[in-house]
């Protein structure tokens, strides 16, 4: 990896204005959230916004609205006995071969598996409040998607292969 | 009894500004506000629970160094603190009461497995859960 001069320290009131944006993704994760509208929670300007975004949370606020939606979209599959179609629907896609296969990149496995294996594993959750299962069950997605369905497709290929960083 | 956690903190921006949220938004009394120099110790109190106080500490000089009170400041505004949670009777009725008062929610009053929780922060970026206990 190039070495790279450390960042600058992130102003500490810009940072709340960050957080305002990722707080709102996180409770209308169904909506659509360009970079523009983000930028405006936050009062700065886009370009600022996203290149501050991934300094101060460590991940784009395209793929940080992913990681919630697929944690959210799990959540909905283990409690619920909605359809997978009206899943990804209240979880913001709007084609479901789109969630469909996002969702098996990110999570591992289909819809429909995950479903059954959160069911029987359901029962260990009762003693971590509710409300905090959300975050410790969001995905961490340090990669963009297609670098993990690559490595994923690799993987498959030349199973002996360590993963190159 | 004489056993007990008497204590716990935040870090906060501002403590005027922490002390007009808790006190007035939020409906806690002073506790202890003394100032010795630079250095302010200023705890608040829940109205129904006397026995604890929370405090409301900023970052800096003389407890941290520069860099570890900006450190500090960082995460409190990333919303990287640890978890709080405020135990309330009616979470619809204090969610709604809260934000006629400019309580800035991030969550709305959500029922899971029959409890009934919201989220709110303070100015600062401590991150609240607003929680109604199931019946």
């Amino acid at each position: 990896m190039p070495s790279r001069d450390p960042p600058a320290e992130q102003d500490p009131e810009l940072l709340r204005r960050l957080l305002r944006a990722k707080d709102r993704m996180d409770a209308a994760y169904e909506e659509d959230w360009p970079v523009e509208r983000l930028a405006r929670v936050s009062h700065v300007s886009a370009a600022h916004f996203a290149r501050s975004f991934r300094q101060a949370f460590g991940v784009p606020p395209h793929r940080y609205l992913l990681t919630r939606r697929i944690e959210r979209a799990t959540a909905l599959l283990r409690d619920t006995a909605l359809p997978v179609t009206e899943i990804a629907f209240q979880t913001g896609w709007r084609s479901l071969g789109t969630f469909g296969r996002i969702f098996r990149d990110i999570a591992g496995a289909s819809p429909g598996a995950i479903r059954a294996r959160e069911r029987a594993a359901a029962h260990q959750l009762g003693r971590t409040p509710g409300c905090f299962l959300s975050a410790a069950h969001r995905p961490d997605l340090t990669i963009a998607v297609s670098e993990k369905r690559r490595r994923g497709a690799n993987a498959i290929k030349r199973p002996r292969l360590k993963e190159v960083r | 009894m004489s056993q007990h956690v008497e204590v716990v903190g935040l870090y906060v921006r501002d403590q005027d500004e922490a002390l007009a949220f808790y006190v007035e938004k939020l409906g806690f009394r002073v506790h202890t506000d003394a100032r010795n120099g630079e250095y302010r110790w200023l705890t608040v109190q829940h109205p129904d629970q006397p026995s604890f106080q929370l405090g409301l500490f900023a970052p800096g000089p003389p407890v941290h160094d520069a860099a570890t009170a900006q450190t500090l400041r960082a995460m409190v505004a990333k919303g990287a603190m640890p978890p709080l949670v405020m135990m309330v009777d009616d979470c619809r009725a204090a969610h709604e009461r809260l934000r006629g008062r400019g309580v800035e929610f991030t969550q709305e009053p959500v029922e899971r497995y029959g409890a009934v929780d919201a989220s709110f922060r303070d100015p600062s970026g401590n991150g609240w859960k607003l929680m109604q206990a199931r019946r």
